[in-house]
């Protein structure tokens, strides 16, 4: 059963309260975001909770969530890696990372590992060009990655996870 | 150094606070305009400043509020594009990170010259730290007195509210961005009508840049003839240039646009030279919608003048020698880059971000990834040179939104200055797997024939 918290719900009425009366539809975006956060991914089920919050027909919210990059329509690993790979990440090295990545999980591109901790995917600019080779981890941006950032990170997922390496 | 209007403050301690940026004189901005000037006066003062809008497409940002239509009693909103996603640009983030309060006293100024009472911060759904750090600003605005009901006695009511995209290109392209704002898939609209006349839920709209509104403080503060006294021509005021790729210091920069490209690139108040010793190859000077462009045109324009940092000089020659100032996001390549390799990710880029409604736009994005993977990968005919020629020509100017076009130049420009290179890529399919065509001829001096 989908059913968001009394806070998640009071976060969902302020976010309606952002628009005009009857437009309650341009939440539909900030409340997908919410319910990701929440259960990792968007099943249909999760969409259709969505769409009767927000009192509209379930296929305004499949078209929707279907059409964003970030929200995620099947499970993903505890930790996405999402290694941006456009031009000028391509240029500060990044082929070398999602290599060294790919190795170092025994995953390919778009793959999980078995016990469902990481998730590696390649992603186009995500305004980090400055800081490349960089990758999207959860919230936050890890920035300037070389091989030994990339093992930091991994560590501290497992450490993170309460999981022994 | 400079004028710095936007970053002056950028580097003190705490900048990112209320109490921080007020005690630096920040808000001043906000009660000049909103005690002492009509809402009129404020866009006749973008108008004086020449601000041009920062978004890539360099509208005047004064003409544009003054299109507004104001129907008696249907609200109008002030919207800022907050989207940033054309690769090589990194700048919105910068501001918004460092300085939320900047643009959130632009963003009232501005929505008091427009009649806004509901404003709204779209932002690119992968900054998902940044929100917390304007919605904290906002709160703080709030309880100051500068946001809310009746701000500072003038009956003037305002909110700022932050919106996350999800990951869309296409969102940061207006229409498509209103109707995401709306809950929708992110399709850019058929114009007319503009959004103007009718945008977010059918209402007046005025859609800018996060580094077009941050503008506006500064505009108030030391007027608009003062700010159009800065730069140079129609390149009035400062501007913020993300630099990336091999530099030796890649980031933000803010030039007053007088400057020379040579000297941002090699001076170290600006990139510091190129990386690793190397070679300067090539660039692209605004983002990767905008043509790339050798060493030698990049330098000097075939006119054999200096080429300057500004929109009428980083646009000289037009698409056959020139470039764009776009949006800013300057991407640097050394000599041992491969602008195929580096066209091919700009064209899956644009596969990927094609939103699908015109087949032009969906089925030649396509194309040309295909196209160029396999040049890149040794797998390339000649023939798919002018094929990917004809392609580009196909998309340009055929579909609803601007995306068509931005992701035929980049193809076009390669082309035409990098033929040899792709040329070379078909001829040695085994050596191109191994190693680069390098610098070539591209930074040779331009041959400028003399007069007799
Ligand atoms: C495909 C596409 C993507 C765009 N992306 C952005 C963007 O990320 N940020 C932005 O400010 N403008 C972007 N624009 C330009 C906007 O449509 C619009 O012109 C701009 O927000 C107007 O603001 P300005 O006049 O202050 O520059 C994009 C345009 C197109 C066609
Ligand atoms: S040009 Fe491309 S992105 Fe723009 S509306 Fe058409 S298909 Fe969509
Ligand atoms: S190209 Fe990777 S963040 Fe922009």
């Amino acid at each position: 059963m989908i059913q968001f918290s009394e806070q998640k719900l009071a976060k969902v009425q302020e976010i309606i309260a952002r628009y005009p009366q009857g437009k309650q539809k341009s939440a539909l975006i900030p409340v997908l975001h919410l319910a990701q956060e929440e259960y990792g991914w968007l099943s249909a089920e999760t969409m259709d909770y969505v769409a009767s919050l927000l009192q509209i027909e379930p296929i305004e919210v499949y078209e929707v969530a279907t059409f964003y990059s970030m929200f995620n329509l099947k499970p993903v690993g505890k930790f996405l890696f999402e290694v941006c790979q456009t031009g000028p990440c391509m240029i500060s090295g990044s082929d070398d990372i999602v290599d060294y990545i790919k190795q170092r999980l025994g995953i390919s591109v778009g793959e999980t590992t078995p016990d469902g901790m990481f998730t590696l995917k390649t992603v186009e600019c995500l305004g980090a060009c400055g800081y490349a080779p960089m990758m999207q981890l959860g919230k936050h941006y890890k920035e300037h990655l070389t091989k030994e950032r990339v093992d930091t990170i991994i560590e501290e997922c497992r450490k993170n996870a309460g999981v022994l390496n | 150094m400079g004028v710095k209007l936007l970053l002056e403050k950028a580097h003190v301690e705490g900048i990112r606070h209320y109490d921080v940026y007020r005690r630096e004189g920040g808000y001043r901005a906000v009660e000049k305009a909103l005690k002492t000037m009509s809402p009129d006066a404020i866009t006749e003062e973008v108008k004086k400043s020449g601000l041009r809008g920062r978004g890539g497409a360099g509208f005047p940002a004064g003409m544009k509020w003054s299109f507004l239509a104001k129907p008696e009693g249907v609200p109008r909103h002030l919207v800022c594009n907050a989207d940033e996603s054309e690769p090589g640009t990194f700048k919105d983030r910068y501001l918004m990170e460092f300085l939320p309060h900047l643009l959130i006293e632009g963003l009232i100024i501005a929505s008091y010259a427009l009649g806004s009472n509901a404003t709204y911060i779209y932002i690119r759904g992968e900054y998902a730290w940044i929100p917390d750090i304007l919605e904290r600003a906002i709160a703080e605005a709030k309880a100051n007195g500068w946001l809310g009901k009746n701000i500072l006695g003038t009956g003037f009511d305002c909110e700022i509210y932050v919106q996350r995209g999800a990951g869309a290109y296409i969102c940061g392209e207006e229409t498509a961005l209103i109707e995401s704002l709306e809950g929708k898939r992110g399709n850019p609209r058929i114009k007319p009508p503009f959004p103007a006349v009718k945008g977010v839920w059918d209402r007046p709209t005025v859609v800018n840049n996060v580094e077009t509104l941050a503008a506006v403080g500064p505009i108030i503060n030391i007027g608009g003839e003062e700010y159009a006294k800065i730069g140079v021509g129609r390149s009035t005021g400062t501007k913020l240039i993300s630099a990336c790729g091999n530099i030796n210091k890649p980031g933000v920069y803010e030039i007053d646009m007088t400057i020379s490209v040579e000297e941002f690139i090699y001076s170290d108040e600006y990139c510091g030279g190129i990386k690793n010793g190397k070679k300067l190859k090539a660039c692209i000077p605004g983002g990767s919608s905008v043509p790339i462009l050798p060493a030698n045109l990049l330098l000097k324009t075939a006119k054999g003048d200096t080429r300057l940092m500004n929109y009428e000089s980083l646009a000289d020659g037009g698409f056959a020698t020139g470039s764009s100032m776009g949006s800013g996001g300057f991407i640097v390549l050394d000599e041992d880059q491969c602008v195929v390799k580096h066209t091919y990710t700009l064209a899956r880029f644009y596969r990927h971000e094609s939103c699908g409604q015109c087949s032009p736009c969906r089925e030649g994005t396509g194309w040309m990834e295909k196209i160029l993977k396999n040049i890149e990968m040794g797998k390339g005919k000649m023939s798919d040179i002018d094929l990917l020629w004809d392609i580009q020509r196909k998309i340009e100017g055929n579909t609803i939104c601007p995306l068509g076009d931005a992701a035929a130049w980049p193809v076009a420009a390669a082309i035409r200055h990098f033929r040899d290179e792709f040329e070379w890529h078909i001829n040695n399919p085994q050596e191109c797997l191994t190693r680069n065509y390098g610098l070539a001829h591209y930074a040779d001096p331009i041959h400028v024939p003399t007069t007799a």
